[in-house]
């Protein structure tokens, strides 16, 4: 993944469509559609998961029952039929007690396609990654590695069997059941996801990774993660999403928890190309996620998101910045092209004494689409001297698309210091010719403007995916112009 | 080099250039004139293939070559080059990265590899320096924030660092000091060899006491009207443009 060259970038750059659109074909054990508390509990059965887990999930679908879909963000979509979906779909050859050697032949030419070499993860030594398809993990790497340094990185339904200390005290935490209808939906029947614990005062030596993939129709993906660095520690984590190519709509519904005790810091980064339906605009991923994360005392929270798949976005990774000190940041890039919709920012509760928030967002709209910043930032009264600094910007390509910002803020200390900036500008077809005049085609001269639009953003992401990133950029917004 | 036969244009369906012809050769410096409107830009975006301009009638040869049907960067990869009278601003690309971009995507479309990472410094340290540029200026988003001999300054840089056949100066010398556009005329002249033709624009004799043509025309109502030495354009710095529209009987 990080030997991309410019020349293999360019190379790519010739392939037009979704180039994750495959599906595999692997046998896969799919539970009947439909959701009601015999699919929660047969979902929990299957997990063979503690009676407490089973009630906490049957708690949530109680609760969700009576919720209805939000319908304040700004996009427009034709409401799932949440009884026919399929709440649970795994590939048949998992065996829980798999190592990597055991992974079927055929999981493994499908990550090969999807550019992760399993056997070559394992020989990398900064990035251990869990691989979840469907609804399970398929393989977790570099475990014994982490292990000698106390780090705990494993699906989160071994999680649930080896740590259930630690996953009963923090689940639901930072975003509970009751928080909104996905979180709810997601806390029912969420099928897998990643946990990671960090102990006190260790630094984990790589990045940690998980990549999600939806393969089978017809089902839908709700995974959790739960990220808790303990006092003092850092961890860097990364998570990548694909999907194959289908006429209908999928549901992603996942839920990210995090928790920086003191003096800990977290860097979350995410790079999302669900598939995002075709050029007319049928098909594609919904992608409606709750991410959140918790800074105690001096703790630092810092979500980076390249978002550049999915039908329709909804999504706002947060920060409660609850102790002293604690520091959050959202870094943000949306691109949205041809009937895409995104609605997605970021939410900074500032709770603790000189806390200090950072947002950054980069919307990128072209085609008939549509993007939105939607953002709060709010001081509470006892949070003396919080300061936040807010930039959004906009870039729209063509006519037809549209950008649209929409920042809250709610300040109850006089002492806050607070900073909106934010800009809208057009790639313009004398910057174009500009760079056709140096040799450059319009194709790559998008490339160039969109990345030099998007540095600030790229730049915090880990050195292995920035390369990755940008190329994704430059695929999304292919024949966007001209 | 260069050969326009009766080039006819226009945008929008509005004709702005009416039968222009001119021979540039290789080694030689021509100087296009004209008042306000005359279409000296046009006629330098229309060699240059900005697609809002349709060629009517008429043809441009580079080196015998019909480049009508060529995009832009085609033409850029053949050897023209075109310094912008208002080079535009591309915020978070540098002026390396820009370079880079270029040089690169030019060797691509003659099937050579990417210039080595050593070259490319090599070179841009060895035209920084011969057009005064400070190296800090290189690493900043292009044109965004340059004032406006900066901007022209760069223009001159990209184009030592792209050595083209023809290069032509949309109005280099508008925004320079005295100083900057003796800098960039400097440039200019040391980049000026036998084998590769400029054609300067500009409404002023000034540039052309540093920048001396072999010729210089005089464009009005999108056609050459008169030919002539340097001399011409002392004339006209002296007598202004009036008498040359008397003469043609505009």
């Amino acid at each position: 993944m990080s030997k991309y060259t410019e020349d293999d970038l360019r190379e790519e750059l010739k392939t037009k469509e979704y180039e994750y659109g495959f599906f595999t074909d692997i046998e896969s054990e799919t539970f009947p559609i439909g959701l009601n508390e015999d699919i929660v509990r047969a979902i929990s059965k299957k997990k063979e998961e503690p009676e407490w887990m089973t009630e906490w999930r049957l708690d949530a679908f109680k609760v969700w029952k009576d919720m209805t879909e939000p319908e304040w963000a700004n996009v427009n979509y034709k409401k799932p039929d949440f009884q026919s979906i399929a709440y649970y779909s795994a590939p048949v050859a998992v065996d829980p007690n798999k190592t990597l050697d055991d992974v079927d032949p055929d999981l493994l030419a499908m990550y090969k396609k999807l550019g992760i070499s399993v056997d070559e993860q394992k020989k990398m030594n900064n990035v251990a990654m869990d691989i979840v398809v469907d609804s399970v993990s398929v393989a977790t790497t570099f475990k014994k590695t982490l292990s000698e340094k106390g780090i705990i990185f494993m699906s989160i339904s071994e999680a649930i069997k080896e740590h259930p200390e630690l996953v009963r005290k923090y689940i639901g935490t930072i975003v509970p059941t009751k928080d909104n209808f996905y979180a709810a939906l997601n806390s029912a029947v969420f099928s897998d996801g990643s946990f990671c614990y960090i102990p006190k005062g260790v630094r984990c030596p790589m990045e940690l990774s998980t990549y999600f993939r939806i393969n089978q129709g017809g089902t839908g993906q709700f995974e959790r993660t739960l990220l808790i660095a303990d006092e003092g520690s850092y961890v860097s984590y990364l998570e990548g999403c694909t999907a194959p190519s289908r006429d209908e709509n999928q549901l992603h519904a996942a839920v990210v928890e995090l928790i920086a005790m003191d003096d800990a810091e977290i860097k979350y980064s995410t790079v999302q190309n669900w598939y995002p339906g075709n050029a007319e605009g049928k098909g594609g991923v919904y992608n409606f996620v709750t991410k959140r994360g918790l800074c105690e005392k001096n703790a630092k929270i810092s979500w980076t998101q390249v978002e550049t798949g999915s039908a329709v976005t909804w999504k706002y990774p947060s920060c409660i910045l609850k102790g002293d000190n604690s520091v959050g940041e959202f870094y943000s890039i949306a691109v949205t092209n041809n009937y895409q919709q995104a609605d997605t920012g970021t939410k900074m509760i500032h709770l603790g004494k000189n806390t200090k928030s950072t947002i950054i967002s980069k919307g990128i709209s072209a085609g008939k689409s549509q993007n939105s910043y939607r953002g709060l930032v709010q001081i509470s009264s006892r949070a003396d001297n919080a300061r936040n600094f807010s930039q959004c910007d906009s870039l729209l390509m063509g006519n037809e698309c549209g950008a649209h910002t929409f920042p809250y803020i709610e300040a109850k200390n006089k002492t806050a210091q607070i900073e909106h900036e934010a800009t809208t500008s057009k790639i313009g077809e004398d910057q174009i010719f500009y760079c056709n005049q140096r040799g450059i085609d319009t194709e790559k001269a998008i490339a160039l403007i969109v990345n030099g639009f998007s540095k600030e953003v790229l730049n915090k992401l880990p050195m292995e995916f920035a390369v990755e990133a940008q190329k994704l950029l430059e695929i999304s917004l292919e024949g966007s112009v001209g | 080099m260069l050969k326009i036969n009766n080039l006819h244009a226009s945008v929008e369906d509005k004709g702005i250039l009416k039968g222009i012809n001119l021979e540039v050769k290789a080694g030689e410096v021509h100087a296009i004139m004209g008042p306000n409107g005359s279409g000296k830009s046009t006629l330098a975006s229309v060699i240059a293939g900005k697609e809002e301009y349709e060629v009517t009638e008429g043809n441009i040869l580079l080196e015998g070559e019909d480049i009508e049907e060529l995009a832009a960067e085609e033409r850029a990869h053949k050897g023209v080059f075109l310094s912008f009278q208002y080079p535009v601003e591309i915020p978070g690309v540098s002026v390396t990265n820009f370079m880079k971009t270029a040089i690169n995507e030019t060797r691509k479309a003659k099937g050579l590899e990417d210039m080595p990472a050593k070259d490319m410094l090599k070179l841009i340290r060895e035209k920084s320096e011969m057009l005064e540029i400070d190296r800090k200026f290189l690493s900043r988003s292009l044109n965004e924030g340059f004032s406006g001999g900066e901007k022209k300054r760069n223009e001159i840089f990209q184009m030592a660092m792209l050595e083209p056949k023809l290069a032509i100066l949309d109005e280099t010398d508008s925004g320079l000091d005295i100083d900057a556009l003796r800098i960039v005329a400097n440039g200019v002249n040391k980049l000026k060899s036998k084998d590769n033709a400029v054609i300067v624009i500009t409404h002023y004799q000034r540039l052309l006491d540093y920048i001396v043509p072999d010729y210089v025309h005089v464009l009005h109502n999108g056609k050459i009207v008169k030919s002539g030495t340097k001399e011409l354009a002392h004339e006209l710095e002296a007598k202004g443009y009036d008498w040359i529209k008397e003469e043609v009987g505009a």
